[in-house]
């Protein structure tokens, strides 16, 4: 059976995700010439974060896809992020 | 056993949602092997003094990997309109994008070495603890990542070929959405890879 998704984006939608990709890549780049101190990385991944998102949403389909993606997506996201939490509630705490 | 008319009709099953599901596995355990190394760099990030990348080049290379995201995504868009000569432009640009990529690359990582800067040389060892450890992670997860380009455009070349016989059709392409999915999966890792590296004090 074939499992293709009627799904299709438009070719506008992928040039606006690229443009917006552009942009946020714009503003890390101008954040970090700025001295912001800690807060510098911080707003670095945040928009790191959100390109992602956008990657792996439109670009990768996540969005539109069956329901069982976005489980695995969460579930390895969440396994990721235990092992560093444990990471670091160990070496932060020795 | 059964009877046989002239014409046999081959049922040949697809299984479209487990390919996609199969190839979403694997980039997981891409997302984790890159994972254990950004753990390393995120635990002695304060090690790390100031940092002498090129942040032109570093832009240039993200600017390059996310334009070459957008046109394998096109590539794929095309293919389901029917387009199949447009799909093939798509995806050959995209190719020379991970190629420009590449180059880039190759001029920063000669440029480092020309300083004598690579793993294990005398001039980096004789440097503070920090910068061994992070220029030992820059040549490992760059070169990681470098590799995987250069498989992408293995894989993309293989797209090129297989949708120009029509192996690949408007009917049947979840190979060239996998092979869509592993390269904006090198994208993604580049997108974190980028900052880290190129932009942090």
């Amino acid at each position: 059976m074939s499992g293709n998704n009627k799904h299709h984006i438009s070719y506008g939608t992928y040039i606006l995700v690229w443009i917006a990709l552009l942009a946020f890549t714009s503003i890390t780049v101008t954040i970090a010439g700025v001295n912001l101190g800690r807060y510098t990385l911080f707003i670095a991944l945040t928009i790191a974060a959100i390109k992602s998102a956008l990657v792996i949403n439109i670009f990768m389909h996540i969005k539109f896809d069956e329901p069982i993606f976005k489980t695995f997506l969460g579930i390895s996201g969440a396994t990721l992020l235990v092992i560093f939490l444990l990471t670091f509630f160990d070496f932060l705490y020795r | 056993m059964s009877n046989h008319t002239d014409t046999v009709t081959h049922h040949v099953h697809r299984d479209d949602v487990g390919a996609k599901m199969g190839m979403w596995l694997f980039l997981f355990t891409e997302v984790l092997l890159f994972g254990g190394m950004f753990l390393v760099y995120a635990v002695y990030r304060y090690h790390f003094a100031a940092m002498e990348l090129n942040t032109t080049m570093g832009t240039l290379n993200t600017i390059i990997l996310l334009t070459s995201s957008l046109t394998v995504a096109l590539s794929i868009a095309a293919l389901q309109g029917g387009n199949k000569f447009l799909s093939l432009v798509f995806l050959s640009v995209t190719l020379l994008f991970a190629l420009m990529f590449m180059v880039i690359k190759y001029f920063e990582w000669t440029t480092k070495i020309s300083h004598g800067i690579y793993p294990g040389s005398p001039e980096l060892l004789g440097k503070p603890n920090g910068q061994i450890l992070f220029f030992g992670l820059y040549y490992v997860m760059t070169g990681l990542h470098g590799l995987h380009v250069l498989v992408g455009m293995v894989v993309i070349s293989f797209m090129i070929v297989f949708i120009a016989r029509d192996k690949v059709t408007p009917d049947n392409y979840v190979k060239l959405e996998n092979s869509g999915l592993y390269w904006h999966l090198v994208d993604l890792i580049w997108i974190f890879l980028f900052p880290l590296f190129y932009l942090i004090q």
